[in-house]
């Protein structure tokens, strides 16, 4: 089984962004939001960046977009180029297909939080550079590294869902990307509106997450988002199923 | 390797490689296949022939066990193909209705990564992809991304992943469709060379009776999802087929016509290419019909005695099944 796992990967790892204009669109829809969290946000904060969780907004950020162009390539991909069928009537589990692409798909998102977040940190030096090695915080970049790879896994879950009930690349690509950015941005204006608007909001805030204390915030957040993860691998497990796909 | 295990198994085997009892699939209320039972011997090219949306490519499906039938049953080298549809799998090879290769990968790399699929050795993989290319003729070109390559080169190229880890049985669902003449030709010299000196059964659905006749030598007729026909291509014509007389020359008049039709020995006469074809009830004698001509003034210049072809076997079959 690790062996099949694997095998997909190396597969899949092969054939990424090697479809007609998929690395070009990769590369246009990645170029605004990871220039913003690897090198406008660190020039601007300073010391900041890597002494606060700003940082995290690296880890939602390229995640979503990485996994939200990979995952479609790799399942609604195999339908719109044909080639779905011929491997599934092939000696592979379907639980090794799902989890070889599942895998690739979490490790690319992993992978590139991790080198924006090293990217952040050569814009950091050269814009602030005064003689010492600038690092995240031990508790930050362990945080950072947790929540890229959960929000990796949480994203992979969705596009793997929404993969299986597209026809094309492109449908599972905007169903995935309208499901991960609309909420987070509707609950972000929403958050600031009511900040702003609501009088003592603010402390009252600040007075739970200090009552809660940072380490148990962020572990009750993770643990949501391992959840939520686990709920939807479980879901694709059930829905990714020959006799199915061999239907749609 | 692999796949000379699973040779060795199919060897020690006596019975059929494939075997289906009342085997039938609904999708909705359109039955694809409707009862199906019929057995393909190891060893062979079995043809299995029906028009469009006969249910050639759902029969492959459910042997592979792609999808669950309704009711019967079926087994392939041996397993069940819903409990064991895994092992199934594990030894047949299929060429389905499209080739199903990575187009941005090169034709070594879709060849390398199913036989890391069949679990294929290391050692072996290199030279077994490479004689495959090198029997296809495209190892000149194996480094170059398959998008590049013509249609019959990619079918080639799929035609060789499904005998990649030398399947004792592989599916091939019309594998010359689209294909122009010359490439059609040259898989199916591929084909049957492959065939043959890898002793690999193998079940070929195709429209194309030409290509049955020339790869088959057994069988089947579908229609609708039901079995219409099965055997050797020359029992079928024997059966089904009546035998005929081609007669090339000309003066061949309405008159003419009209009198060969009254003749008790004719069931049928038919124009083709400025002769005729006089179909025959029973093995009747030609000598009193083309005196009968002769007297009527037409000039004969050929009179050449055949079977009918497997495609007037397989329109006899769809014209009774109407």
């Amino acid at each position: 089984m690790i062996n099949d796992i694997l095998t997909v990967m190396w597969k899949e790892r092969k054939g990424i962004f090697r479809q007609r204009g998929s690395r070009t669109r990769a590369l246009l829809t990645m170029l605004v939001p990871v220039a913003m969290v690897a090198v406008y946000f660190p020039w601007q904060m300073g010391l900041g960046w890597v002494e606060t969780y700003w940082s995290l907004v690296a880890c939602v950020i390229v995640p979503m977009l990485t996994v939200g162009i990979t995952v479609p390539d790799a399942i609604a991909g195999e339908r719109e180029h044909h080639t779905l069928a011929t491997l599934l009537a092939s000696r592979l589990s379907d639980r090794a297909i799902l989890f070889g692409k599942f895998g690739l798909a979490v490790t690319y998102g992993w992978v590139s939080t991790v080198v924006v977040l090293i990217l952040a940190l050569v814009t950091l030096h050269i814009a602030h550079w005064d003689g010492e090695i600038m690092f995240y915080q031990p508790s930050i970049f362990l945080t950072d590294l947790l929540f890229g790879f959960l929000i990796s896994t949480l994203v992979t879950g969705l596009g793997v869902l929404f993969s299986l009930r597209s026809a094309t690349v492109q449908e599972a690509q905007q169903m995935l990307m309208a499901v991960v950015m609309f909420p987070p941005l509707v609950l972000g204006v929403l958050g600031t509106f009511l900040l702003g608007q609501v009088a003592g909001l603010r402390q009252t805030v600040g007075d739970v997450v200090s009552a809660i204390g940072g380490t148990q915030l962020v572990l009750i957040v993770a643990g949501v988002l391992l959840l939520l993860s686990l709920l939807l691998l479980a879901t694709a497990m059930a829905r990714f199923r020959r006799s199915r796909l061999t239907m749609s | 390797m692999a796949g000379t295990l699973e040779w060795d198994e199919l060897a020690g085997r006596t019975g059929p490689a494939i075997r289906t009892e009342n085997l039938t699939r609904d999708f909705g209320r359109v039955r694809a296949v409707d009862n199906l039972s019929l057995e393909v011997p190891p060893g062979i090219v079995f043809g299995f022939l029906g028009p469009n949306a006969s249910g050639k490519t759902t029969t492959i499906n459910l042997l592979l066990g792609l999808l669950e039938p309704g009711s019967g049953r079926a087994e392939v080298l041996g397993f069940d193909t819903c409990a064991q549809a895994d092992e199934v799998r594990a030894r047949a090879g299929a060429l389905l209705e499209h080739d199903g290769l990575y187009e941005q990968m090169s034709a070594w790399d879709n060849l390398e990564f199913y036989a890391r699929i069949w679990h294929i050795p290391r050692a072996e993989r290199a030279a077994r992809i490479e004689e495959l290319l090198r029997q296809m003729e495209v190892w000149d070109r194996r480094e170059e991304r398959v998008a590049t390559w013509s249609r019959g080169m990619k079918q080639k190229l799929a035609l060789a992943r499904a005998l990649l880890h030398r399947p004792p049985l592989v599916f091939l669902d019309e594998p010359t469709a689209g294909l122009d003449v010359v490439s059609a030709a040259g898989l199916r010299e591929d084909l049957a060379a492959l065939a043959a000196r890898e002793g690999v059964t193998v079940f070929l659905t195709t429209h194309n009776m030409t290509e049955a006749e020339k790869l088959c030598q057994r069988v089947a007729v579908i229609r609708q999802g039901k079995l219409l026909a099965v055997g050797h291509p020359d029992d079928l014509r024997t059966h089904t087929g009546s035998p005929q007389v081609e007669i090339n020359g000309s003066g061949f008049s309405e008159q003419v016509l009209d009198h060969l039709r009254a003749r008790p020995e004719v069931s049928a006469v038919e124009t083709r290419d400025g002769g005729l074809i006089v179909h025959l009830r029973g093995d009747a004698d030609t000598g009193p019909l083309v005196s009968l001509m002769v007297n009527e003034g037409a000039n004969i210049e050929e009179v050449r005695r055949g079977k009918a072809s497997l495609e007037d076997v397989f329109l006899t079959l769809m014209e009774e099944d109407r």
